[in-house]
């Protein structure tokens, strides 16, 4: 059990070295603008909030919907933050405001705060909703998400959030460079190695004497308490941990997209997660990533000929135009829904053991018939 | 001899129905005392009164000597408390902790229908119930810095399990034990928060009287073992009678007898109770 163990840690740690030189070999071999990196990137990101929703969601068994809203506070934060006090001053994002933030901070900094805010409003909306044993955190999240949207383009904010306009010219990802040198920083990988850090955190969280308590929480809050088991005490704290992480993702998601709108996140943001969550496998960390990549990669990439009215090398503009691609979408999660209901991993983790069964599994299939 | 859990007085009350009425009783250190009753006498209330699931809506428990909870009936429940002795606690500040507070002193329990930790095999699912000793604080434990701790709770499980002839079982999901394993498997982890009194709300149901008399044993031994005293709710009468020191008879939330097993068993009161009796005779 022992060595199994270790050979498992070993063979974890080969293929996550594999994916990060792959990742670094694409950066130096093909064109910057390549869909590849876009589907990577945002892939990446939505992996981080699919994860931070699934240590709530599956790991915890408390239902939040507030990820758009706290990843919009992390957006805000990282950009106001790291904003150059230069631009900040000038007209050329505040046009209608005086910004009010007299400082300028780095990456690292950024990212962080972005993460504090976002957990400091988790903490004072879990404070009442938590103590109470049903799914109130559910509407009270959803609800926060949509004021915080509103707040954020009051234009008595202004001078902090910029109104209803775009805020830009922050450190984003064409603006990382290496610490203390002026050499840019591959920025795919950039990306993958905060959200991989974060996620590692967060499975050590998981598989922590706190995970346990979590997922006790989750099986059963009754027997969880009588085994001396704070509930809210830990509900608050995993509440709190997600709603940072989905800050931070926030902050790398306004990096990606070299802007920030309130408008960019509508609860159909939430729910894309939530979608991701679920066909990913609630509970199933690499069930998460897994369904946030393919999810990218199919809505971006390969089923964008279906807007654009060619197909799989079908020429057909009156059929395959904009809209058309969502009615393919939502078939493809329906038939998803119908014959993996329980996700594509179900609460299983992805491990070299399950992929050799499963191979085999499929190859005995096809030989069965001769 | 002192009494390790006292309850005085204590009610509770929902809305208009006396679930357990006027309620005093003594658990003594060492003993192994049996609360029965027919269904619906309000044994679990009682219990869910003294692991603080519920509030009592009037009386005090104490353990070891400490009160632990305390309430009087406040607010609209004044209007509509139906018990009496209200007044004994008026003066006293309400004590209402969680069920994890009480856990913390030192009192454990099972349930009646099994409550196991069901996506975690045998071994988390001790090991789960250790969580409460834990020092390290989250950070500390996310970045493994309270490995020393870790392991030696890893060790406690081990030792645990063995003992109780859980360690062949380690690696299976808890649900898919046997039921008896299932029943000794919720008692380890009520086990592994080191509880000085242990309750134990019938432990023998849905088991066989070969079983049943097994775990009087058990009880028997875990109680020697790990110097518990033990407090159950139980309606197999054999085990009853078998192992208890004393027995407290509750009948429609009102204590209607106590005493030894020999005396319970002669009470007139308590055959009325079980057996039904006629009002017009």
């Amino acid at each position: 059990m022992e060595k199994d163990k270790r050979n498992h840690l070993i063979r974890l740690f080969v293929a996550i070295a594999a994916v990060y030189i792959f990742i670094t070999i694409l950066e130096f071999t093909l064109r910057p603008t390549s869909i590849i990196f876009t589907v990577l990137r945002k892939g990446a990101i939505y992996s981080l909030v699919a994860v931070s929703m699934n240590l709530l969601n599956g790991f915890t068994g408390l239902f939040s919907l507030g990820q758009a809203g706290f990843m919009l506070l992390g957006a805000y934060t990282y950009a106001i933050f790291t904003m150059p006090l230069a631009v900040k001053q000038s007209e050329r994002v505040y046009r209608y405001y005086e910004c009010i933030v007299p400082f300028d901070t780095g990456v690292f900094i950024g990212l962080v705060a972005a993460g504090l805010v976002a957990a400091f409003f988790a903490f004072l909306i879990g404070l009442p909703v938590l103590r109470l044993k049903s799914d109130y955190l559910a509407i009270a999240t959803l609800g926060f998400a949509e004021i915080i949207r509103a707040i954020f383009q009051w234009d008595v904010l202004g001078p902090l959030t910029n109104g209803a306009n775009l805020l830009r010219e922050f450190k984003d990802l064409s603006r990382i460079t290496i610490p203390f040198t002026d050499i840019p920083f591959p920025p795919t990988l950039f990306v993958f190695i905060v959200v991989g850090i974060c996620i590692l955190l967060i499975v050590l969280l998981i598989n922590s004497s706190y995970g346990r308590a979590f997922k006790a929480i989750r099986d059963d809050e009754t027997a969880a308490e009588a085994m001396g088991i704070n509930l809210f005490r830990h509900k608050e704290l995993s509440f709190v941990i997600s709603s940072f992480f989905a800050g931070v993702s926030g902050a790398l998601l306004a990096m990606f997209q070299y802007t920030v709108q309130a408008q960019q996140f509508r609860t159909v943001l939430t729910y894309e997660i939530l979608l991701i969550v679920v066909i990913g496998g609630i509970g199933s960390i690499s069930g998460s990533c897994i369904a946030s990549f393919l999810y990218i990669a199919l809505s971006e990439w390969w089923l964008r000929g279906l807007d654009m009215g060619t197909f799989l090398g079908i020429d057909a503009p009156n059929l395959f135009r904009s809209g058309f691609r969502r009615l393919v979408f939502s078939l493809i999660i329906m038939v998803i829904v119908l014959f993996f209901s329980r996700g594509i991993m179900g609460d299983k983790e992805l491990s070299y053991e399950r992929l050799r069964n499963g191979i085999r599994r499929i190859s005995n299939r096809r030989r069965r018939p001769e | 001899m002192s009494a390790l859990l006292e309850l005085e007085n204590v009610t509770m009350q929902f809305g208009g129905v006396v679930a357990v009425n006027d309620l005093s009783l003594h658990v003594d250190q060492g003993e192994i005392i049996a609360l029965i009753g027919p269904n619906g006498a309000g044994k679990t209330t009682a219990f869910n009164c003294i692991t603080g699931v519920y509030e009592p809506t009037n009386g005090r428990i104490s353990f070891d000597g400490k009160t632990i909870i305390v309430n009087h009936p406040s607010g609209k429940m004044k209007r509509t408390y139906a018990g009496n002795k209200a007044v004994l606690f008026s003066s006293e500040k309400t004590i209402d902790p969680t069920p994890d507070e009480i856990t913390k002193l030192g009192i454990a329990r099972t349930f009646q229908n099994i409550r196991l930790f069901r996506s975690m095999n045998v071994f988390d699912n001790v090991l789960t119930a250790m969580h409460l000793r834990a020092k390290a604080n989250i950070f500390a434990s996310v970045l493994r810095l309270d490995y020393k701790e870790e392991r030696a709770m890893r060790a406690e499980t081990e030792k645990l399990l063995k003992e109780q002839g859980l360690w062949e079982h380690r690696y299976e999901k808890a649900v898919s034990l046997p039921y008896g394993f299932q029943r000794r498997l919720e008692i380890a982890r009520a086990l592994a928060t080191k509880p000085r009194l242990l309750l134990l709300d019938e432990p023998a149901a849905g088991m066989n009287p070969q079983e049943t008399l097994e775990l009087a044993g058990f009880i028997k031994e875990i109680k020697n073992r790990y110097n518990l005293t033990v407090f159950m709710i139980e309606h197999h009468m054999d085990l009853v009678m078998g192992i208890s020191d004393r027995v407290y008879v509750l009948d429609f939330g009102s204590l209607i007898a106590e005493g030894t097993p020999e005396m319970i068993q002669k009470n007139q009161r308590v055959i009325d109770a079980y057996l039904g009796v006629s009002k017009d005779v």
